[in-house]
């Protein structure tokens, strides 16, 4: 307290900010303006190495890169927004999409004794709400600290993939069209993206109005800004906490979808990094680790500026290592960021 | 007193593993009166108004309301019952931005469809209301309801929550150290303000080590030792080398005639 008072009384007697203040004040509001900027300064910089990087065909491409990634992102930034972290949101994924593409398809042996794809598909979203469920239910009545839980559920739901999957693949012509609709091209200008970014964006749509909009929203940043407090101003803080793990299971539900649509098969062994590649762009899109501050639409930029990177860095000619090598530099920027402006105070 | 208690709780017992917080203690708030409840560090203060407020429950004793026994389980509890506390903590949530943490759990929706379907909040609606709470408590400093409560100072921090408490109490307002972030201007505020919830009929517990603080405002003065309730004095009465005295255990009140035995 006193060292806050102190800083304070020392603003007042200067009795102005200075420019490093207004810019730390600035993004201590909007924390996604940072990963804007870098996203507009990596665009520019990639357009001056390749004429073909400003492209509508390339940029289209980028978003179709990182639908998969985007969509589970946005879960991912509700559990991080608690103070919260899934580690198993890509497994969840992963067995969704074997969820719904097996049920529909059946026992190998019969092709006609599977479920409706309708009944498939909500069964999946159903599990994928259930698996997420199950997370919050660790962290919420036995008070474990989410990283451990979602580490051990991790690989729970990757064993049951394996298990249920029996190591075989669901193959493209066994899957229904509407589990491989979001890989069709739907044509904006000279754009020309997949039905699959549309729903990313969907979700990212509906998950902002309803942090920015509803109670609900302000209960969960609440919850992840000071548990003890939003108790105390009476929220049900294991409530709110419950339920973002249930959304987000949701989400991740729907990125199976995504999934299939772009790998058009169901595989256990698709997409081994999406788990740690969502928080990779959570945190590059300013969401704060440490829970309560950070916008959602941050983390599709920060998803997005992973693309940018990977995509420019390869028509650059530059290494698949340093491009590795440079998203890991930019989540230690990106940290160190928002670690700066948490000491923010206009 | 032959007015009913607003507030009554009767052998109030709390204990932490081994250590024994609140020893049977009782407390009686009248109407439109203000207590104050003092007592040495660990006497029991802030657990038993946590236990009034419903952020803890006892382990035994009852809680009346208006003569009616109540179950404060939660915090919502409390709130429900139209008690409201400022916390020493104050329980706000930095963040937020000082309308938000107004209506913190509490929120106003969008009059129509937009509320009822959509669960739209009327962001501006809150925010025109918590402007006049806080203009009506004279807090002139802040302007802004959009302002993130962590870029205020301490005072003001704890303007907002006592606003807070002071704007949606219903029966009775609890304040653990509302005054300790505060300077002498800030803390006269406050003062002034438990004594226009006084005249609105709204009583006030007061928890404080504030002791000129204490007699200036106080009705009735609950003392706490040791998790009980050591005595109930008032300003008239007693003076603050007394209250001191039955704090820290040197003298006893004679329960017949409210005189200081010392203690052998």
């Amino acid at each position: 307290m006193s060292k806050v008072e102190t800083q304070d009384a020392a603003a007042e007697f200067m009795g102005r900010a200075t420019n490093a203040q207004k810019i730390q004040a600035l993004l201590h509001r909007y924390p996604w303006l940072s990963s804007a900027l870098v996203l507009l300064i990596a665009i520019i910089t990639f357009s001056f190495f390749n004429e073909n990087f400003l492209t509508p065909g390339n940029l289209s491409l980028i978003l179709q890169q990182v639908a998969i990634v985007g969509a589970i992102a946005a879960g991912q930034t509700l559990i991080i927004l608690t103070a919260g972290i899934d580690l198993s949101c890509g497994a969840i994924a992963i067995f969704v999409s074997m969820v719904m593409a097996k049920t529909f398809s059946g026992d190998w042996t019969d092709p006609n004794d599977g479920l409706p794809v309708f009944w498939s598909f909500v069964l999946g979203l159903l599990v994928g709400t259930l698996a997420g469920a199950f997370n919050g239910y660790l962290v919420t009545r036995f008070k474990l600290p989410p990283f451990i839980v979602t580490l051990g559920t991790l690989n729970v739901f990757i064993a049951f993939t394996l298990i249920y999957a029996s190591g075989r693949t669901v193959s493209t012509n066994e899957l229904p069209d509407f589990f491989l609709v979001l890989g069709n091209y739907i044509d904006i200008g000279e754009f020309s993206i997949t039905y699959g970014v549309l729903v990313m964006l969907l979700i990212y749509i509906v998950l902002a109005f309803a942090l920015r909009f509803t109670g609900w929203g302000r209960h969960v940043y609440a919850v992840g800004d000071d548990p003890v407090a939003a108790r105390l101003a009476g929220i049900e803080v294991n409530r709110v906490i419950m339920s973002v793990y249930m959304v987000a299971g949701l989400v991740f539900g729907l990125a199976a979808w995504i999934i299939m649509g772009r790998v058009t098969v169901a595989s256990p062994n698709t997409g081994p990094d999406l788990n740690l590649d969502t928080i990779t762009a959570v945190v590059i899109g300013g969401t704060s680790l440490f829970g309560g501050r950070g916008a959602i639409f941050g983390s599709l930029i920060g998803a997005v500026i992973v693309g940018v990177f990977r995509n420019g860095l390869t028509l650059a000619g530059v290494d698949l290592y340093y491009q590795i090598l440079a998203v890991g530099l930019l989540i230690i920027f990106a940290v160190t960021v928002d670690q700066w402006i948490r000491k923010a105070r206009a | 007193m032959s007015t009913a208690a607003v507030l009554q709780a009767k052998n109030i017992t709390k204990t932490y593993g081994r250590v024994v917080a609140l020893d049977g203690a009782d407390l009686e708030l009248f109407p439109g009166e203000v207590l104050a409840v003092i007592g040495d560090n660990g006497a029991g203060k802030s657990t038993l108004i946590k236990c009034l407020s419903g952020a803890e429950t006892p382990d035994t004793g009852s809680v009346e309301i208006d003569g009616q026994t109540v179950a404060l389980k939660r915090p919502q509890d409390g709130r429900e019952a139209g008690i409201e506390t400022v916390y020493q903590t104050l329980a706000v949530s930095p963040a937020l931005d000082i309308s938000s943490n107004l209506y913190l759990g509490r929120e106003i929706r969008k009059k129509g469809p937009a509320g009822l379907i959509f669960r739209m909040l009327d962001t501006s609606g809150m925010k025109k209301q918590a402007k006049e709470h806080i203009a009506a408590l004279g807090i002139g400093t802040i302007q802004n309801m959009s302002q993130a409560v962590e870029t205020l100072s301490g005072g003001q921090r704890q303007a907002v929550a006592v606003a807070r408490a002071a704007t949606f109490g219903q029966r009775l307002i609890i304040m653990d150290e509302p005054t300790a972030a505060l300077g002498v201007r800030e803390s006269n505020q406050v003062l002034k303000l438990i004594e226009s919830l006084r005249e609105r009929g709204m009583p006030v517990i007061l928890i404080s080590h504030n002791m000129p603080q204490v007699f200036e405002v106080a009705d009735r003065i609950h003392v706490m030792r040791l998790g009980k309730r050591a005595a109930v004095v008032t300003p008239k009465t007693h003076d603050m080398k007394d209250a001191v005295a039955i704090m820290t255990g040197a003298v006893k009140v004679d329960a017949k005639d409210q005189t200081l035995k010392p203690v052998r």
